[in-house]
């Protein structure tokens, strides 16, 4: 017989990180009930990873900033491929989703006058990232946590969700398994919130955690949403190397923007060698202006370190390849050296950036105001996901919303710094206002029972299997591959390798076997996860193929130049009615004038 | 003899495992090769991965962000992701065992959910009128400096863990423990906040009962100072309000709010 609970809200929400939290708490206020689903405890998503700080135009520290600014920098970061809408009402609203996490709580560094303080980050024109040291992260979680914990949200912890639930066309819930007990959980809902961040899991050298596995972009694709710009990941410059346990975490940005530089082995400041043509206008000519830019001088151009991510990933590469990088194979990244600039620059370091200093002290044995740090790209962000309406974050799939990293469309071809946390602010609270309005206006659905034993035997299938191989082993191989083949430069043949590669993982993962019972089990865990690992891996190998140029996080070494007709189209994926994987070509709607005129105003 | 650079060499994790329902626990050894660099939680996710795939553990960020990996390590509570395998001693094995305080779920994983009840039970922050027209507030640095080290609390609990008077004496009901003294203290002390807790914490959350043996500090992983910048500011707060004899008069006639 096949056991499960069922819980009825009208709002679920999946995934407790930024988005997740922003978004139960709007759908709680709009007196609807909600249920908060979380892989892990409350409070440990992946947004306490975030460092640098929440992009919006504050205008605190530089009067001239403002959302026009904010909004051409981010579609000037994107390439272009935005969703301009999105894009528009992100850089409009942030300013008071910061302003919000102030009145809830949150203590972010101050300006002299009291304000709230903003620093440098990449791509962002003026000063525009509030923050806490670089636990920026850590601080915005908490706040959300600890505000909405009184919001009478129902939070469900350790608890996985394996499949959403339709009814006809409209959404209808989910099926969860508990961590705890490995008991299923169906969850009766009008309107559903995806909220599961990214996909680094698929990749050997990641920023990640072990929750990255794709979850959202698989549930809405199985249930048949569509999935937007997949082959644009973000390979974060700036990743730990050295030693090997620790390759791929972050290092923030925000050494680059309180002055670090990048050096390679040869002592040179190699980002200067390079500089693209559309970010030559505000690029300081040499470090000297750089620095000033970092200390304030509103008439320097900031410093070719903080040029957008995926450049600086690529020249990083490009020094390694050249025989000049660092010993680990990577390139050094300096802060230290500002004690030739000011005083008592130790102390200045550890009060601008506490985790670092604890991180490379604590795991790598170095001291960043003595020596510099060794870094290289790490897998960080997918700009693709979901997607969703720009106003309203819901999907094709009625009642289906998404929002944050999981979701598409602000970021384009490449996200800014930054950005990210906004997003889950500013998009969060819209998922969560349109699913509390959907649920408000819309009846009651029943939830298939055949759909929920379906899903239940699907996920204990692994408990069945005769077979020989566990899944941890395939895990590894497909991160191994995706890094090889589908990472930073792209080939059009090795990724067709992998594509081959995905599909004999596949027949592999079917036939994992699962050690153990039920009860906290990582290995059954990782075996239902592999779908989700597989699924999104091949999303990005096809879009990857499809694109045949270069653009932000997507380069591709066999069309390395940008092409006119791909600023044109987004790559679009969904399952056919054959159940295969489809990608196709969707022009980009036209840009009306008001932000055109925006975006050739700042150029 | 300690894991050094260049080389691999074998150690024994030896690590608490129990049955699905938390008991009948044992330790059980497990050799796995080691290299470089490689932190406590790195070795025990090889051994789940090659010879344990149902061993449970909890961990997130692997970068002493989230707070999830805590354990007792060779009887010492800490992150697992945060300690160096060349920092202990590899010549014997490596005890990995829960955190005691809280019940065993499954092997390293403990039933934290009282910590969830406790915050819950924390009057919220209640901002005072905005500063400005345009709804904002104005803070100096060196007034938010103290609650900044506050907030850097990744609740992993290990203060929990160690305290004596909930590991020890088992006094949940009674007290609500380091972590939860520190998150009141960054209220309390947080510019902006109008609430008032000291009377929470003189009868609720047994402040009294701490008696400041710092194990507590000792132990946290962002290094705050958990006895004398949070506990004791609040020990002296709640002294002040309820046992000085000039303010039990204010109070007498009205006075007596939180300053």
């Amino acid at each position: 017989m096949i056991e499960f609970q069922t819980h009825e809200h009208d709002v679920i929400v999946i995934g407790a990180g930024g988005a997740g939290l922003r978004a139960a708490i709007e759908a709680s206020s709009a007196g609807v009930s909600v249920g908060l689903v979380c892989k892990s405890l409350l409070g440990k998503a992946h947004t306490v990873m975030a460092e640098g700080g929440i992009a919006a135009a504050l205008a605190n520290v530089d009067e001239r900033d403002n959302w026009k600014v904010h909004f051409s920098d981010t579609m000037r970061g994107g390439q272009y491929v935005n969703n301009w809408r999105m894009a528009q009402l992100h850089a409009q609203e942030a300013p008071d989703r910061v302003r919000e996490l102030e009145a809830w709580g949150a203590v972010f560094d101050r300006t002299p006058d009291g304000r709230i303080l903003q620093r440098n980050f990449g791509g962002h024109r003026y000063p525009r990232l509030a923050h806490v040291g670089d636990r920026t992260g850590l601080e915005m979680i908490r706040t959300l946590q600890d505000h909405g914990i009184h919001k009478g949200i129902n939070v469900y912890m350790e608890y996985t969700v394996v499949r959403l639930i339709k009814d006809g066309d409209r959404i209808a819930g989910c099926l969860a398994y508990t961590r705890e007990k490995g008991r299923f959980v169906a969850f009766k809902a009008k309107a559903v919130v995806l909220a599961t961040g990214g996909i680094g899991k698929a990749y050997k050298i990641t920023s990640n955690s072990w929750e990255y596995t794709g979850d959202g972009h698989t549930l809405a694709y199985d249930a048949g949403a569509e999935l937007q710009d997949m082959e644009f990941i973000q390979f974060h410059p700036t990743g730990m190397i050295w030693p090997p346990s620790v390759r791929g975490i972050l290092v923030t940005e925000g050494v680059r923007g309180e002055g670090g530089i990048l050096l390679n082995n040869k002592g040179e400041q190699f980002m200067y060698n390079d500089i693209p043509d559309n970010y030559k206008n505000q690029t300081a000519k040499d470090p000297e202006e750089g620095w000033r830019y970092c200390q304030g001088d509103r008439n320097a151009q900031r410093p070719a370190e903080l040029l957008t991510r995926d450049h600086v990933a690529r020249c990083i590469m490009r020094e390694v390849k050249a025989g000049r990088g660092s010993p680990h194979g990577g390139v050094f990244l300096d802060i230290s050296w500002i004690k030739k600039k000011i005083a008592n620059a130790p102390e200045h370091i550890k009060k601008k950036l506490p985790s670092m200093y604890h991180q490379f002290k604590e795991l790598g044995d170095i001291d960043i105001t003595i020596e510099p740090m060794e870094v290289g790209p790490t897998t960080h962000y997918v700009m693709g996901g979901v997607k969703v309406n720009a106003d309203s974050q819901m999907s094709r799939v009625p009642g289906l919303f998404a929002c944050g990293e999981c979701a598409v469309g602000i970021n384009g071809a490449n996200r800014l710094g930054g950005n990210s946390l906004s997003d889950l602010l500013v998009f969060g609270k819209r998922a969560g206002e349109h699913a509390g309005k959907f649920a408000k206006e819309n009846s009651a659905t029943s939830l298939p029972k055949d759909q929920v034993e379906a899903a239940v035997k699907w996920a204990l299938e692994p408990f069945e299997r005769q077979g020989s191989e566990g899944p941890f082993q395939i895990q590894y191989d497909l991160q191994d591959m995706m890094q090889d083949l589908v990472g930073i430069v792209r080939k059009e043949d090795e990724m067709v390798k992998a594509l081959d590669g995905i599909a004999k993982l596949k027949e592999r993962a079917k036939k994992t076997k699962v050690v153990g019972n039920r009860e906290y089990n990582p290995g059954w865990h990782t075996c239902l996860d592999l779908h989700n690992l597989l699924t999104i891996s091949e999303a990005i190998t096809k879009c990857s193929i499809a694109r045949k140029e270069s653009r932000g996080g997507h380069f591709r070494e066999d069309y390395q130049d940008k092409v006119g007709k791909w600023a044109k189209v987004n790559l679009v994926t969904r399952k056919g009615p054959d159940g295969q994987m489809q990608v196709e070509e969707v022009p980009i709607p036209e840009m009306p004038a008001d932000l055109k005129q925006i975006i050739e105003e700042m150029k | 003899m300690t894991a050094t650079a260049g080389t691999t060499q074998m150690v024994t994790l030896r690590i608490w495992r129990t049955d699905a329902q938390g008991g009948d626990g044992k330790f059980v050894d497990y050799q796995t090769p080691v290299s470089e660099g490689m932190v406590v939680l790195d070795a025990v996710h090889q051994v789940q991965a090659t010879q344990a795939n149902d061993l449970a553990c909890r961990w997130n960020c692997k970068a002493g962000k989230c707070g999830s990996c805590s354990a007792e390590i060779n009887g010492k509570p800490a992150l697992m992701c945060m300690t160096q395998l060349a920092h202990v001693p590899t010549d014997q094995p490596i005890m990995i065992e829960p955190i005691r305080a809280f019940p065993t779920l499954k092997d390293l994983v403990t039933d934290v959910s009282w910590n969830y009840e406790v915050k819950k039970r924390i009057k919220p922050f209640q901002p005072r009128k905005p500063d400005a027209p345009d709804g904002t507030w104005r803070m100096d640095q060196a007034d938010v400096d103290r609650v900044q080290e506050f907030r850097k609390c990744i609740e992993c609990f290990l203060c929990q863990d160690v305290c004596h008077v909930l590991r020890d004496h088992h006094m949940h009901a009674e007290f609500i423990g380091p972590r939860f003294l520190v998150y009141t203290a960054a209220l309390e002390m947080h510019p902006l906040d109008t609430a008032d807790r000291l009377a929470d914490l003189k009868d609720k959350d047994g402040i009294g009962l701490c008696n400041i043996t710092k194990c507590c500090t000792k132990v946290c992983p962002e290094h705050i100072t958990i006895t004398d910048n949070a506990i004791i500011p609040l020990k002296e707060r709640v002294v002040d309000e309820f046992y000085d004899p000039l303010s039990l008069l204010k109070r007498f006639f009205g006075g007596g709010k939180k300053t």
